[in-house]
């Protein structure tokens, strides 16, 4: 049983004209993305197949996977919601709307709804700097842009998105209300510090 | 306002659209190169421009193409599309809204080093843009202007994209390499340099977006026509990108030698809520902190300028920081950065901005002594000139220049 390659027989091989036919190991990325478009993450099973088209080991397949950040081993919420908190962001106030953002889906940052619907991450720069709060979503492998975000303008589009992925039953429950948190950057050093996050290694 | 040679489509509406592109004149000078210009020639015009590199080096791009020797073939062009410094949202905007002008660039490129496949590397966050960049070459193929033997000539090009997946180190030229080829994004040795050993280890040039986005206007209008803009060393615009505690954050596109004050007060509208202005970061998280004195505010920047001040222009990412910031907060979100980001190949980048991030961690958390701001000095000297590639040694320009300029905010957090 190959699924990927059946499933995919005609994408493979065009991905696979891109490169010299004596480098097929270039094409492990974009083959990585096409199984993760697929299912959302990459599975063991993929990762075997792939390797077995790039001609290198599935543990070399697996290394990339793991190097990378967007490529996911395992399956997390169906929307994952990648929230930018890097340097130009956190001047204007991104850690605070990450915090009001977390406390409403009752997460931590890099956990998923109980229901398994949205997971939320923290991620570095996403060269959005000028329309901050900014967070990208993913769902499978198709990726937006969401920007000049308030918690309240997220929490809609989150209550929009689950509905229809949950049809005939009530979206999301997202808990209270959703608070506006103002519009104007917060002092930077005030934001509430995150439990647990710190890991002394003496 | 100088005249715009990249961010046109703030002109022009509609200008991401094929149609649009050729209308206002696009491809044109395509054919006129590939039709009436010897590659050479292309090259020795790019010369002449003084057109220097965008992504952060300011290498001077003619010069960088003419290393490649011409007796090993073939010959790749790779564009730098994995913008992912903090704070540079520049090519993004190219790409979204003027992006035939850079696929115009990338073909000009290729003609002048004779390549026949290219490739664009996309940061995975761009994954939106790869996909609609594919629709585009499809367009672009069944036009004729690109695919084989083109208009007529002996010349033939494929343009390739090649999507990321989240890696900051994937800007630096060697790891992007290693990443199309299917390896961990690590750094290469260098030598041998791309030039000579470079994509499937033959002869390659890698340009940044906005600088292969220039070549349109340079070989269409003229070398002369584009140094009219700029300074003598640093000829043409560049768009700088604002953030932080201004008022109006975005992209300006502004000749090269535009002061800092100029961006900041003029066209950024000053600090929020008028607060006194306390650091300009121009090169993004890589940056050292330039206390913004007067002095500094008036400094053009260009790529000789802002040397004198200890810092570098790089992709030109200008963060603004106010007198709310505490810079020892600032600090630690630009090691977070580079720790999250170190590729781990060096010991002294893997380690160092690991321990960078913990000390800052404690300092701001209110767990440090002042002994701890020493140690945080000492961890980033130890790094210096010791890191495989430039990130490692980018990680500790905050750290340094911060505690320099900016001791008291790190002894504030230390202090009871």
């Amino acid at each position: 049983m190959n699924p990927f390659k059946k499933n995919h027989a005609n994408e493979i091989e065009s991905i696979l004209t891109s490169y010299p036919p004596e480098r097929k190991r270039a094409a492990v990325m974009p083959l990585l993305h096409l199984a993760q478009q697929e299912a959302g993450y990459i599975s063991e099973e993929a990762m075997r197949e792939i390797g077995e088209i790039c001609e290198i080991s599935t543990t070399e397949v697996a290394s990339i996977v793991g190097y990378y950040t967007m490529f996911h081993a395992q399956a997390d919420g169906k929307i994952r919601l990648m929230v930018c908190t890097d340097v130009a962001c956190r001047l204007r106030g991104a850690r605070e709307y990450l915090a009001v953002l977390c406390n409403e889906l009752g997460v931590e940052p890099g956990q998923t709804t109980g229901d398994g619907l949205v997971t939320i991450e923290e991620v570095k720069c996403i060269a959005a700097c000028d329309h901050t709060p900014v967070f990208q979503s993913q769902i499978n492998d198709e990726i937006e842009y969401h920007e000049n975000q308030t918690p309240a303008r997220t929490l809609d589009w989150l209550k929009l998105m689950t509905a229809s992925m949950k049809p005939g039953e009530a979206p999301i429950e997202l808990g209270r209300a959703p608070k506006e948190a103002g519009q104007a950057p917060i002092e930077l050093g005030q934001a509430p510090k995150e439990a647990g996050q710190a890991v002394d290694h003496e | 306002m100088s005249e715009l040679f990249l961010l046109r489509h703030r002109e022009i509406q509609g200008l991401n659209q094929l149609k649009t592109y050729i209308a206002s004149g696009g491809f044109e000078t395509w054919k006129k190169v590939v039709t009436t210009l010897k590659p050479e020639e292309v090259l020795q015009q790019v010369k002449d421009s003084g057109l220097r590199g965008r992504g952060g080096a300011g290498f001077p791009t003619g010069v960088k193409w003419s290393f490649l020797p011409t007796n090993i073939w073939p010959h790749y062009v790779v564009a730098n599309a994995d913008e992912s410094e903090p704070g540079t949202f520049k090519d993004r905007e190219i790409l979204e809204m003027n992006p035939y002008q850079f696929i115009e660039g990338l073909m000009i490129a290729s003609y002048a080093v004779q390549a026949n496949d290219s490739y664009v590397y996309f940061r995975g966050e761009f994954a939106q843009i790869e996909h609609k960049f594919s629709e585009r070459l499809r367009e672009l193929n069944a036009k004729g202007f690109l695919g084989n033997k083109i208009f007529g000539s002996d010349y033939s090009l494929r343009l390739h994209p090649h999507l990321g997946a989240g890696a900051y180190i994937c800007g630096e030229e060697t790891a992007l390499l290693e990443s199309i080829e299917g390896k961990l994004g690590q750094p290469r040795l260098r030598p041998p340099f791309p030039a000579v050993v470079g994509l499937f280890d033959k002869p390659t040039v890698i340009n940044n977006v906005e600088t292969l986005t220039n070549l349109p206007i340079i070989l269409g209008k003229g070398p002369a026509y584009f140094r009219a803009q700029g300074t003598e060393k640093s000829p043409g615009t560049k768009i700088f990108c604002l953030s932080g505690r201004v008022k109006n954050p975005g992209n300006y596109e502004l000749p090269l030698g535009t002061t800092f004050r100029e961006l900041i007060y003029t066209h950024g509208g000053g600090i929020l809520n008028d607060k006194a202005i306390k650091v300009i970061m121009p090169a993004g998280a890589s940056s050292s902190l330039i206390p913004a004195t007067e002095a500094a505010l008036d400094t053009p920047m260009d790529y000789e300028s802002v040397p004198a001040l200890g810092a570098q222009l790089g992709s030109a990412s200008v963060i603004v920081l106010d007198e709310t910031v505490n810079v020892s907060d600032l600090v630690e979100s630009t090691v977070n950065f580079f720790e999250h980001e170190s590729c781990g190949k060096c010991t002294p980048c893997r380690e160092g901005t690991y321990w960078m991030a913990h000390i800052s961690e404690r300092i701001n958390h209110g767990k440090a002594s002042k002994e701890d701001i020493d140690l945080l000095k000492t961890v980033a000297s130890e790094m210096q000139n010791k890191c495989f590639c430039a990130l490692g040694e980018f990680s500790i320009s905050a750290v340094l220049s911060g505690i320099q300029h900016f001791r008291a905010d790190f002894d504030a957090r230390v202090e009871n």
